[in-house]
């Protein structure tokens, strides 16, 4: 009697447990519009899509308002870069008072063959570069994925002179 | 009654065009091709609701939002994905039983598609209006696993081969209380034409009038259809996880759609047999008391239209079964077969006991 007493008890459990699981996904079936998770994507990207900061997108080189970067061209990013992703093309000019210098041509990034390990960064004496938390970079042509970073007709960010620091 | 073109208004109205074209032999021709094409219409475009209902249900129940970049609300998604299946090659393995494994996707929609013969669609509108409906049902129905046990062996797979014989053993458990649960609808009607079941209910439905084991049968019959249809969580003839897709393993482009489809025709199927014998077919809701506020509720029930109803408690059951589905994990092949002959099988033949007990003594409403 104990044993058909139990077999009874068993099944109602069974029934009661089931219930349980079945009235969590009905509420998630009813309030869906209020417990929905999905991010959609190409619809939010204007109002509620977030990036963290420190997300390794893409290596830019900022510019400021007058078209200026800080990049020297002494390549010490380019040979910090574990598989040969960043070309530093520079030229030799010809300043006012007659010297020689040599300043920035190209500086062409190859996104890729970059794995994003932020070696030239922590490379770069200046802080010219930095890591941008960007991350729509797909194209249809792995040739569009070159970029020259530095802007057409920007120059060398002059620092501040001794005297201009004082003042 | 109410006055509405009815579809016994229809028929009759295409039968006299018909006779007035052309002789009776070819009339009659005529209608059983003009009746089946039709069927199979209705079931098709039920069957694109489902798929369609089924990965929104799916993703409501977690927490996203299911199928929705084809058009509003993804309601093409469907459509572009028969498209799809369409144009896929149909390969078949060079160490296959080639004749078996072409034949056995049709065999499988052929089993399915002949249980839809005695059911009754609205008043009147029966295409084998038979008296013995839901006995041809039950032996239809236990056939089903003959296309699924063709497609696993013929494969020459392993996986296919599990599958396959999982699902055997499957339909062969779960028959016996599935059919339990239907002799006890049966012994409460008292008839076993589908017709006659769903007048028997013109007063009330039998869940509503079949007292506690008209409850249980309906439970224990939704279980075991579940588990006949082949679904989660007794999908263990497919059981992804462990054996790649079970049966329909080495199957592709439209041979497997066949399949695909041959799932949702059997539960659009089981769903009508248990609205026929437990919520009453087409049957308005009516309710068994003698008051005059009760039988204004009738008058107004009958103004909802009987094919509504129909689909209604169809689409209601299929909803069940998409609950369980996205609720339950999946049973381990032993638990499905405790879960019968332990369980299920005890309980509803002690419950067609009470059931016989309480037909013998009128105490059903």
């Amino acid at each position: 009697m104990k044993s058909l007493f139990n077999y009874i008890k068993e099944v109602v459990y069974a029934f009661v447990s089931l219930a349980k699981g079945l009235l969590l996904t009905l509420r998630y079936f009813v309030t869906i519009r209020k417990v929905n998770i999905t991010e959609e994507y190409p619809n939010n990207r204007t109002t509620t899509i977030s990036v963290k900061e420190r997300f390794y997108g893409e290596v830019v080189l900022p510019h400021d308002e007058n078209n200026e970067h800080k990049c020297t061209a002494c390549t010490l990013c380019q040979i910090a870069c574990p598989n040969n992703s960043i070309q530093i093309i520079s030229k030799q000019i010809e300043t006012e008072d007659g010297k020689k210098k040599r300043v920035l041509d190209k500086w062409v990034y190859h996104l890729d063959s970059c794995t994003l390990c932020y070696q030239c960064i922590d490379a770069c004496p200046q802080d010219a570069i930095e890591m941008k938390n960007s991350f729509e970079l797909s194209v249809y042509d792995r040739t569009k994925l070159i970029y020259q970073l530095n802007r057409p007709g920007s120059k060398l960010k002059e620092k501040p002179t001794v005297k201009e620091q004082q003042s | 009654m109410i006055s509405m073109i009815e579809f016994t208004d229809i028929t009759a109205w295409i039968h006299s065009l018909l006779l007035s074209v052309m002789t009776p032999t070819w009339t009659y021709i005529v209608e059983l091709a003009l009746s089946g094409v039709t069927a199979l219409v209705v079931l098709l475009v039920c069957v694109i609701i489902m798929v369609y209902m089924e990965r929104k249900v799916a993703g409501f129940m977690q927490l996203r939002w299911g199928p929705n970049r084809v058009g509003p609300y993804g309601i093409f998604q469907v459509i572009a994905d028969v498209i799809k299946l369409l144009l896929k090659e149909s390969f078949s393995p060079n160490r296959a039983d080639k004749v078996m494994f072409n034949i056995a996707p049709a065999l499988a929609l052929c089993v399915s598609l002949m249980a839809l013969a005695p059911i009754s669609w609205a008043p009147g509108l029966t295409m084998w209006d038979t008296n013995i409906g839901i006995l041809f049902i039950t032996a239809i129905s236990s056939m089903g696993v003959i296309g699924i046990l063709m497609a696993g062996w013929s494969s020459n797979n392993k996986y296919s081969l599990i599958g396959a014989m999982r699902s055997g053993a499957q339909i062969v458990s779960y028959e016996l209380s599935a059919g339990l649960s239907i002799v006890t609808a049966v012994a409460l009607a008292g008839t076993l034409s589908t017709t006659g079941i769903i007048q028997s209910q013109a007063d009330g439905w039998w869940i509503l009038k079949g007292q506690i084991p008209a409850i249980i049968a309906f439970l224990i019959y939704v279980i075991a259809s579940t588990a006949e249809c082949n679904r989660a969580p007794f999908d263990l003839a497919e059981a992804e996880s462990e054996l790649t897709a079970g049966y329909h393993t080495e199957y592709a482009g439209m041979q497997f759609g066949i399949f695909y489809l041959n799932e949702y025709i059997n539960m659009a199927i089981v769903s009508i047999i248990a609205s026929t014998l437990f919520l009453g077919g087409w049957m308005p809701f009516h309710l068994p008391f003698d008051y005059p506020v009760v039988h204004t509720f009738n008058y107004i029930m009958d103004f909802i239209p009987t094919w509504m109803w129909f689909f209604g408690k169809m689409f209601l059951i299929i909803f069940f079964m998409m609950w369980f589905r996205w609720t339950f994990p999946r049973l381990r092949i032993d638990q499905l077969l405790k879960l019968e002959w332990k369980y299920l099988l005890p309980i509803s033949i002690v419950n067609l006991l009470f059931a016989a007990v309480i037909i013998v003594l009128h105490w059903h409403l």
